[in-house]
C-alpha cells in the first residue's frame, strides 16, 4: 500500500463515486414530467444532466488520486 | 420495409463497407508488433493511449445493437427503456475503481484475460475455467445479435432478408470480411475501424437529434405524440414509470452496469491500453456516448410522433431514417448501424479466443504450448466463435438469439465476484467464489425459465412482492455464498492456495507532483 491510501483526506474522497448511483437509482427523485427543459420532460433531462456531473465527480477523485 | 431496392443508398453503403475492409487489412502493419504473440494480436501489444481507447471502448460497448434494440424498446415501452441512461452512467465510477488495479495486476504478470487474473490471484485453474467459459457463454448470443443489426439494415435497403439461402448471401459477405482481418490484423483491426464507426455514428446521431424535431414541431410535440400513444396503448407503457416499475428499472440498471465490464470485450478494450491512467481519464471521457447513447433511446419516440409504423419494433430506427432522411445519408446511417457492428463483434470474438486459448487450451489440453501456437491457435478460434454466431443466427430463430443474450447478462454477473472482490482483498477462497458461481448460475438460469425468459423476478418476501432484475438476484446471493464460505474457511484454518500477487501489484504509480 502506498501512502495515499493510508492518507485520510485522500480516502474521503472515494465517497464521490457513490453520489451518482444514489441520484440515478432513487426513481422518487425524478420520475416526473416537470418542470420541462427544451421541450424534455424533467425525468429526461435529469439523467442527461447526470452525465456531465458524472464525469466532473470523477475528474475530482482523478485529480486527488493520480 | 422490403421492396424495391434503393441504389443510391446502396451504393454508398457498399462504399463505405470496402473502405472499412481496406483498413481492417491495413491495421496489421499499424504500430506494428510480432502477431505471432497472444498479447500482440489479442491485446495490440497494450499500446493504446487515451484517444485510441476512448474510440476502441466506445465502439465496442455502445454496439450496433444498442442503436437498434434500445430505440426499439423505447418505441414499445416508453420510459422503461431508458434504464440504459442510468446504466450506462453509473458503471462509469465502477470503472474508475476496479479497472485500474485490474490492468495494473495483468500488466505485472502477463494476463490476457479477467480468467487469467482470477487463475493467478486464487491458485485456481478451476474457478479460473468457471470464469472463462461464463464469459464464452456470455459473448456468443452477443455476436450473434450484432449480426441482427447489419441484418436489419441490409433488409431495409431491400436487399436480403428474401426467402433461401441467397436473401442471406450479403450478410454472409460481410461477416467472411470481418472473420478474415480480424484473423490477420488481431485487435488492431477493430480499434483502427473503431475511429471510422464513432465519426459515423456522431454524425448520424447528431443530423437525426437536429433534423428530425425540426420536421416534427420540437422535442416538446415529440415527447407530446409519445405521450398520447402510450395513453391510447395502456399497460404498463408510458413517457414516465409507473411505481410498479421504479423497482426493475433500477435494478436492471444497476445489475447491467456490474455486468458491463466482465464481459470479455468489454475487459479486453480494458487491458490493451497502455496504462492505468489511460483507463482513469477514459472513465472520465467514455460517457460522451452516453449522452449519444440517449439521443439514440429518443429516437423512439421520434418514430412515433412521425407516425412510422412497423411489423416488429427492431425495425424502427431504419424506418426513421428512410423516412426522414434523402437516400445518401439512409445509405451513410445504414454503414454506421452495420460497421457499428462488426468493431463489438471483432473484439468480442477475439476476447473469447483469448479466454479458450489461455484458460482452457493451454491449461487443460497444451500446457507446453509455445507462444506463436498460443497465438495461432486463438486466431483459429476466433473464425470459429464467428462461424458458429453466423450458423446461430442463419438456421435458428432470432428471438433465442435474444433469449441468450439476456440471460448471457446474468451469467456475466457470476463472474463478479471473483473478479473484483480478488481486486480489494486476498480473503476470499476459490472453493467459496465457485460454490457461489454455482449458486448465481443455477439459480439465476431457474429463474429466468420460471418467468418465461423475462428479465425480472417477482421475489416475495413477508407477503409482498418485489420485482428485481434476476441478474442482481442470483449475483447477491452468489456475493453472499462466497463471503459467508471464505470467512469458514478461514476461520477453520484451511490454508489458501497460492497467490502469486502481492499488494504492491494492484497500485498505480503516482504522477510527479
Amino acid at each position: 500500500m502506498d501512502r495515499t491510501e493510508k492518507n485520510p483526506r485522500a480516502r474521503w474522497i472515494w465517497i464521490a463515486l457513490v453520489v451518482p448511483y444514489i441520484g440515478l437509482l432513487w426513481l422518487p427523485f425524478y420520475n416526473e414530467g416537470r418542470p420541462t427543459l427544451a421541450g424534455f420532460p424533467f425525468f429526461y433531462w435529469y439523467q442527461f444532466a447526470w452525465v456531465p456531473l458524472t464525469s466532473l465527480l470523477l475528474y475530482l477523485v482523478y485529480r486527488r488520486v493520480r | 420495409m422490403s421492396g424495391a431496392v434503393n441504389w443510391l443508398a446502396l451504393a454508398i453503403f457498399v462504399g463505405f463497407f470496402a473502405l472499412v475492409t481496406v483498413l481492417g487489412f491495413v491495421a496489421a502493419r499499424w504500430r506494428a508488433g510480432d502477431l505471432h504473440q497472444l498479447h500482440e494480436w489479442g491485446l495490440g501489444g497494450r499500446r493504446f493511449g487515451t484517444i485510441i481507447t476512448w474510440f476502441l471502448v466506445g465502439g465496442d460497448f455502445y454496439t450496433a445493437y444498442t442503436v437498434i434494440a434500445v430505440p426499439a424498446l423505447v418505441f414499445a415501452v416508453g420510459a422503461y427503456g431508458f434504464f440504459a441512461l442510468p446504466y450506462t452512467i453509473i458503471v462509469y465510477p465502477l470503472v474508475f475503481l476496479a479497472m485500474p488495479r485490474l490492468w495494473a495486476v495483468c500488466q505485472r504478470h502477463g494476463y490476457i484475460t479477467g480468467a487469467d487474473f482470477v487463475h493467478g490471484r486464487y491458485g485456481s485453474r478451476w474457478l479460473a475455467l468457471a470464469v472463462a467459459l461464463t464469459g464464452m457463454l456470455a459473448t456468443m448470443p452477443y455476436i450473434a445479435l450484432q449480426l441482427v443489426g447489419i441484418q436489419v439494415v441490409i433488409g431495409a435497403l431491400g436487399i436480403g432478408g428474401g426467402g433461401g439461402w441467397t436473401g442471406d448471401l450479403p450478410l454472409i459477405i460481410a461477416f467472411t470480411v470481418l472473420a478474415i482481418y480480424t484473423y490477420a490484423s488481431g485487435l488492431r483491426a477493430p480499434a483502427m475501424i473503431a475511429f471510422v464507426k464513432d465519426v459515423m455514428i456522431y454524425i448520424v446521431v447528431i443530423a437525426a437529434v437536429a433534423i428530425i424535431p425540426l420536421q416534427l414541431g420540437g422535442y416538446g410535440a415529440v415527447f407530446e405524440a409519445a405521450d398520447r400513444a402510450f395513453q391510447a396503448k395502456g399497460g404498463a407503457t408510458g413517457i414516465l414509470l409507473q411505481p410498479g416499475q421504479y423497482l426493475p428499472f433500477a435494478t436492471l440498471a444497476l445489475g447491467s452496469a456490474f455486468a458491463a465490464f466482465l464481459y470479455p470485450h468489454t475487459m479486453t478494450g480494458v487491458l490493451s491500453s497502455s496504462s492505468g491512467d489511460v483507463i482513469r481519464r477514459n472513465a472520465i471521457l467514455l460517457p460522451a456516448y452516453t449522452i449519444l447513447l440517449g439521443l439514440i433511446a429518443i429516437l423512439g419516440y421520434m418514430a412515433i410522433a412521425a407516425g412510422v409504423s412497423v411489423k416488429s419494433p427492431t425495425d424502427v430506427v431504419p424506418a426513421l431514417f428512410i423516412a426522414i432522411f434523402p437516400d445518401w445519408f439512409v445509405g451513410f446511417s445504414f454503414a454506421a448501424i452495420a460497421i457499428g457492428a462488426l468493431v463489438p463483434a471483432a473484439i468480442m470474438s477475439i476476447g473469447a479466443a483469448n479466454l479458450f486459448t489461455r484458460n482452457v487450451w493451454r491449461v487443460f489440453v497444451n500446457p507446453a504450448i509455445s507462444p506463436a501456437a498460443e497465438a495461432h491457435t486463438a486466431k483459429l478460434v476466433s473464425l470459429c466463435v464467428k462461424s458458429g454466431a453466423l450458423i446461430f443466427i442463419l438456421f435458428l430463430p432470432t428471438q433465442y438469439a435474444i433469449d441468450l443474450q439476456l440471460l448471457g447478462g446474468l451469467w456475466i454477473l457470476q463472474t463478479f465476484p471473483a473478479v473484483m472482490l480478488g481486486l480489494f482483498t486476498a480473503r476470499v477462497r476459490a472453493d467459496a467464489l465457485l460454490v457461489g458461481w454455482a449458486v448465481g448460475m443455477i439459480g439465476g438460469t431457474w429463474m429466468s425459465i420460471s418467468t418465461g425468459l423475462k428479465p425480472v423476478f417477482p421475489l416475495t418476501i413477508d407477503g409482498t412482492s418485489y420485482p428485481i432484475y434476476i441478474g442482481v438476484i442470483a449475483g447477491a446471493a452468489n456475493l453472499l455464498v462466497s463471503v459467508v464460505l471464505s470467512a469458514m474457511l478461514n476461520l477453520a484454518g484451511k490454508a489458501a492456495a497460492l497467490d502469486e500477487t502481492v499488494a504492491a501489484d494492484y497500485v498505480l504509480p503516482r504522477a510527479p507532483r
